[in-house]
């Protein structure tokens, strides 16, 4: 046999091995047994070697299982760090189940030592990530407490990392800890009590201050204001004491609790006089020399942007943003992007979506993707006219073709196809590209598309009669794929079909190569080829068959879903959401405005910035866009007609642009006025921005307020500049008491002060009298009951209005007395579980769908909205992992407390789709229940629910005109 | 997901690419860890010097500082906090200084059990443990003197025997 000393140097030299990267396969036994020699030098050697080589799920570990644990309760205090060290590395399920309540013993035992309890700490840290019903939370959140008021530092350290970890999954329980917290912070930040060496570059332990802040932002908000006002306190220490010092280490550190404090303080929702000063700090930061700082206020900077109100004066720095988008380090152009990208919105979007094209053209391909899908998103979501977008796509293409997807040239010709004023513009660009002398392949795809429809309306131009385009295009076909070739053959019939009368030579050339490509091997292309050449021979029937294309219907811009999809679980969350948040002022919609608030539509800056087109077919472009408005907005003045594509107005297209040289001759009121703005397109945009800021806006986003108040039960409902309506609720069973605080902003009086409850049928609701003024500087409550008839997913109605000065101002708010907030979460066991599962055995009692299109999210985000739906997530019963089971209670009068169960499927490999089983005794309830939850699973971004009655500007709120408008706003809303 | 989040693992490599040192807190197969290595020394070691500390990975963040010819980088994840993270490099490289006295990468090579003795001193479970020097210092001579008395028991009994059986 091997002697000890020969043994332990074995192991090492497989772990030496190991580590240089060679496999490893042999020797787990050898170092595994080590672990359980009785001398410590062999020991450690066996504790060490096997943590790092194997991983939890590795078989060996289970042999070791006892001798751990035998290590564990022994009384050997060395042994004892030994295996909490391996246990809290890499202790996997099987090591929770068993060791747990040892490693809690050992944490709040009196008789051991720091240097063991520390360990034992982190260890059930370690065990409670695997398996979170190890801590018991009834009986843990007195002990939690009182390890918050340990005295020695070190514990204190892994004490609290323990309780990020408890609090994050379940602030409920850990309440009382809170004020606890705020005191070590205090303690910490006045550098009380703390010992030298706990003192790192003369600040008191930064770790222990970055994870209190942390731990605090697990909390929902601090509602008792002394502790709110010890915190604030600190908090603003921090943000105003913190200076720039020479040392690195101690302005890293520093720093590092600046940027947890910011972070914080942006949760917790400060005055705004305090954001104003953070936003102000990591304006600085964006400016400085040293990197790590730049990045950092970069970051969070894009954080920021989800606090309302912010984006104004983040919106003063994008100099400076812009310039971080050229800096050396990729990094700090990473977050640069994110943040222009985040922060952008109409009224910059010009600028922005210019300066990433023309950075296109540097960046390192390793950014090129992400730059031309992030442009290609803001360009069509904010593009202040159609013209605007159609160029920033082609130059997309052309500076980037390859990271271009079809989906983007998709869209572009979508957009034409929808919007006839464009037509011309497009074509004219298209052909531009063409006399290029290397174009990519995308944008020949796109110009062939392009020109193939809508050529005859340049047919007038120099270079641009048929033949011409066809020799152009044709020029191409040598250079192109098989995938290009079958749309250059529809261009070409296409062209044929317009040259009228025909032309023998174009004509004769054309069915050449359509005989030609009659024997391609490709299929597409043989067939088309085949049919296209039969048709044209048909003549005068040529041009029913190969008339325009009819427009496309309006659908969600796959670009954006993709991005969506792709970012949610990667990159910046916070940005992606702020941005499908915001209102999509997409092409599309911008044309829909017209009859909603008889604004000029933006989307005609566009065209009549083209130089002499397209004037000639207004009248029909008018009646179109009208009838894709009535087809969205029911109130349609017009009769509508069949948007069939008009031959006549398009063969006498060209005279009329032949014979249109100025723009006097304008009969069209509206046209004019469009004019107007057109020449001057920056200014009218100016003007309808201003107008919005004139009349009443609400503050913050109306949507996003609700969804808020739908997870937790105060906060504020409703703010414009005059009003501020809170909420504050208490639900018990079926029953749940609101009060309405509606608070003057003003020095004035608010008068005809209204309140109106719409309730759906199955709630009874009764609000108290609200007086007719509310004198200024005033707040009133308003109690309001609820009780809960039955379950329904219907959602009650405030239609609060009042008058300030001159502006008389209505609005109708949902109200967050929502299906889950008659809920009571309930853990329930695999013995009470299973047999109700069973009973419950099928429809009507139990449902089960296959749930597609999700937001995709993990399963631990999944946990945590299930969670704080009062949908108690029970890990362990379901054995698969990628499943959870949850349960909760629904009270309602008509069906008493009943016990709900869910079980979720979720596939690892496709994070947008899951199957949904919902169990109960009641066969409303589960059906709207599991409606309910696939709602919340389902991402349905904000402005699709209040959608149709938007003006394309800044603020994703309801615009003066739909407040004037109270039932669009209902619709909207509901 | 509040509650994993953590370090998730932590790789010294030396400028030339060599691995001196790795620990992983999350389950990653030997695959994936030779994966991780390779890809991060490729993006890691050809950064220019005077850029930012931090580097987006797959979703997730690297920290790393470079001392001498050695990168110290741990993995964490996108919303952590970077400059905790960056001191507690620096913190664990002060202790590794300490320890060995100036410390460089030969120590790390010729020592490197200690370097895993220090690590398993300062983290745990991809948290912060322990962020006092000294207090690692004692506790890092402790094992280093129970190693050495087994030795001199060792070495005694031998010595026993090797009379008794002479």
């Amino acid at each position: 046999g091997l002697t000890p000393y020969e043994k332990k140097k074995y192991v090492w030299k497989m772990l030496y091995i190991y580590m240089l990267g060679y496999d490893v396969d042999f020797g787990h036994m050898e170092a595994v047994s080590l672990i359980s020699a009785p001398k410590y030098p062999e020991k450690q050697v066996g504790y060490i070697v096997t943590s790092s080589l194997l991983n939890e799920n590795h078989d060996f570990l289970r042999l070791a299982i006892n001798t751990v644990r035998n290590d564990i309760i022994g009384r050997n205090e060395t042994f004892q760090c030994l295996a909490l060290t391996l246990v809290g590395n890499i202790g996997g399920r099987e090591f929770a189940e068993s060791l747990a309540p040892d490693v809690q013993k050992l944490l709040i035992s009196s008789s051991c030592r720091p240097l063991v309890r520390k360990k034992a700490a982190l260890c059930l840290l370690r065990l409670y990530r695997k398996n979170p019903d190890v801590v018991n939370v009834d009986g843990w959140s007195d002990r939690m407490a009182q390890l918050l008021d340990e005295r020695d530092m070190g514990v204190l350290t892994s004490s609290m990392s323990l309780f990020v970890a408890l609090v994050s999954n379940n602030h409920e329980a850990y309440w009382s800890c809170l004020p606890k917290c705020v005191k070590v912070l205090e303690r910490l930040a006045r550098n009380q009590d703390v010992p030298q060496e706990y003192t790192y570059y003369g600040i008191p332990s930064p770790w222990l201050q970055v994870k209190t802040m942390r731990a605090l932002q697990y909390f929902p908000t601090v509602e008792d204001p002394n502790t709110r006002r010890s915190l604030f306190e600190v908090l603003q220490r921090v943000l105003m004491g913190t200076d720039v010092v020479k040392n690195v280490n101690k302005n890293n550190a520093s720093h590092a609790v600046l940027f947890e404090a910011l972070a914080l303080v942006m949760h917790l929702d400060a005055e705004k006089e305090m954001m104003s000063q953070c936003v102000a700090l990591l304006g600085k930061f964006i400016a400085v020399r040293e990197p790590n700082i730049r990045y950092l206020g970069l970051e969070n900077m894009t954080r920021m942007l989800m606090v309302a109100d912010v984006q104004d004066i983040i919106k003063r720095h994008q100099a400076q943003i812009i310039t971080s988008l050229k800096d050396p380090d990729i990094s700090i152009r990473r977050r640069a992007l994110d943040l222009l990208y985040g922060m952008c919105d109409v009224s910059n979007a010009k600028d922005i979506v210019e300066e990433l094209l023309q950075y296109l053209s540097t960046a390192d391909f390793a950014m090129r993707e992400e730059l031309s899908l992030k442009a290609a998103i803001l360009a069509e979501k904010f593009a202040p006219d159609l013209s605007w977008y159609v160029d920033v796509i082609l130059q997309l293409i052309d500076k980037a073709g390859d990271f271009v997807s079809d989906d983007i040239w998709f869209r572009v010709v979508q957009f034409v196809t929808n919007n006839e004023d464009l037509q011309p513009y497009a074509a004219m660009k298209a052909r531009e590209y063409l006399d290029k002398p290397a174009i990519h392949e995308t944008m020949v795809k796109v110009s062939a598309y392009i020109l193939g429809e809508y050529s005859h309306l340049l047919a007038r131009r120099p270079g641009c009669s048929p033949k011409e385009i066809f020799s152009i295009l044709h020029e191409k076909l040598p250079t192109v794929s098989t995938s290009t070739i079958p749309i250059l053959l529809s261009t070409y019939a296409k062209i044929l079909m317009h040259t009228q009368p025909p032309d023998q030579d174009l004509q004769s050339q054309i069915w050449t190569i359509f005989s030609k490509y009659e024997s391609c091997i490709d299929a597409e292309i043989q067939q088309r080829a085949v049919e296209y050449h039969a048709l044209s021979m048909k003549g005068a029937a040529l041009m029913d068959i190969l008339a325009e294309m009819p427009k496309f219907p309006e659908r969600q811009s796959p670009l954006i879903k993709k991005a969506e999809d792709s970012e949610a679980d990667t990159a910046e969350q916070s940005a992606i959401k702020l941005r499908a948040q915001q209102q999509s002022s997409n092409a599309l919609v911008v044309t829909d405005q017209r009859p909603a608030n008889g604004t000029p539509p933006v989307s005609q800056l566009g065209l009549v910035k083209v130089p002499i087109m397209s004037n000639e077919d207004q009248s029909t472009a008018e009646q179109v866009v009208a009838h894709t408005n009535g087809a969205l907005t029911i109130v349609d003045p017009q009769p509508p007609i069949t948007p069939s594509p008009d031959l006549l107005g398009d063969l006498l297209g060209p005279l009329a642009i032949e014979g249109h040289t100025g723009i006097a001759p304008q009969s069209d009121p509206n046209m004019g006025s469009g004019f107007e703005g057109g020449t001057n397109p920056d200014a009218l945009a100016i003007a309808s921005v201003e107008e919005q800021t004139n009349t009443v806006q609400p503050i913050g986003n109306i949507a996003e307020r609700f969804q808020a108040l739908c997870l937790k039960d105060s906060g504020v409902l409703y703010e414009d500049p005059y009003i501020q309506i809170g909420i504050k609720a208490e639900w018990r069973v079926h029953h749940g008491q609101l009060v309405l605080f509606l608070g003057n902003k003003n020095i004035a009086p608010l008068n005809s002060v209204q309140a109106l409850i719409l309730p759906p049928s199955h709630l009874k609701m009764e609000l108290s009298l609200v007086p007719e003024t509310i004198p200024p500087r005033a707040q009133v409550q308003c109690p309001l009951e609820v009780i809960n008839l039955q379950p329904s997913r219907d959602v009650a109605v405030l239609d609060f209005s009042y008058k300030f000065g001159t502006h008389m101002v209505n609005v109708k708010l949902r109200l967050p007395a929502v299906l889950n907030k008659f809920f009571q979460p309930i853990t329930v066991t695999a013995e009470e579980f299973f047999p109700q599962w069973r009973s419950l055995s099928g429809p009507p009692l139990k449902l089960q769908e296959v749930v597609r299109g999700l937001r995709p999210m993990l399963l631990a985000e999944m946990v945590a909205l299930f969670n704080s739906l009062r949908l108690m997530v029970c890990p362990g019963l379901d054995p698969n992992a990628n499943n959870l089971v949850a349960s909760t209670t629904f009270y309602s009068e008509s069906t008493r407390a009943m016990l709900c169960l869910i079980r979720i499927e979720t596939d690892p490999a496709d994070r947008t789709q899951l199957r949904m089983t919902v169990a109960s005794g009641d066969p409303t309830l589960t059906y709207e229940l599991k409606e309910f939850i696939k709602e919340q699973l389902v991402y349905i971004p904000v402005p699709s629910r209040s959608a149709a009655p938007m003006p394309p500007q800044v603020r994703p709120t309801s615009p003066p005109n739909a407040v004037l408008d109270p039932g669009a706003l209902l619709a909207g809303l509901l | 997901m509040g509650y994993d989040r953590k370090i998730h693992f932590v790789l010294l490599i030396s400028r030339q690419g060599k691995v001196r040192l790795t620990k992983w807190y999350s389950p990653y197969t030997q695959k994936e860890r030779t994966k991780i290595i390779r890809e991060l020394s490729g993006t890691i070691l050809t950064r220019a010097p005077k850029l930012c500390n931090f580097v987006e990975w797959r979703g997730f963040k690297v920290v790393y500082k470079r001392y001498a010819s050695l990168y110290f980088c741990m993995c964490v994840d996108q919303d952590d906090n970077e400059l905790e993270i960056l001191e507690i490099i620096h913190h664990f490289v002060e202790i590794l200084d300490r320890y060995f006295g100036s410390v460089c990468e030969l120590d790390l090579i010729f020592n490197f059990h200690k370097a895993y003795f220090v690590l398993d001193e300062i983290l745990i479970a991809g948290e912060l443990q322990e962020s006092s020097k000294k207090t690692v210092a004692r506790l890092i001579a402790a094992q280093d003197s129970l190693v050495e008395v087994a030795k001199e028991q060792e070495s005694s009994i031998s010595n026993i025997i090797a009379q008794a059986t002479k």
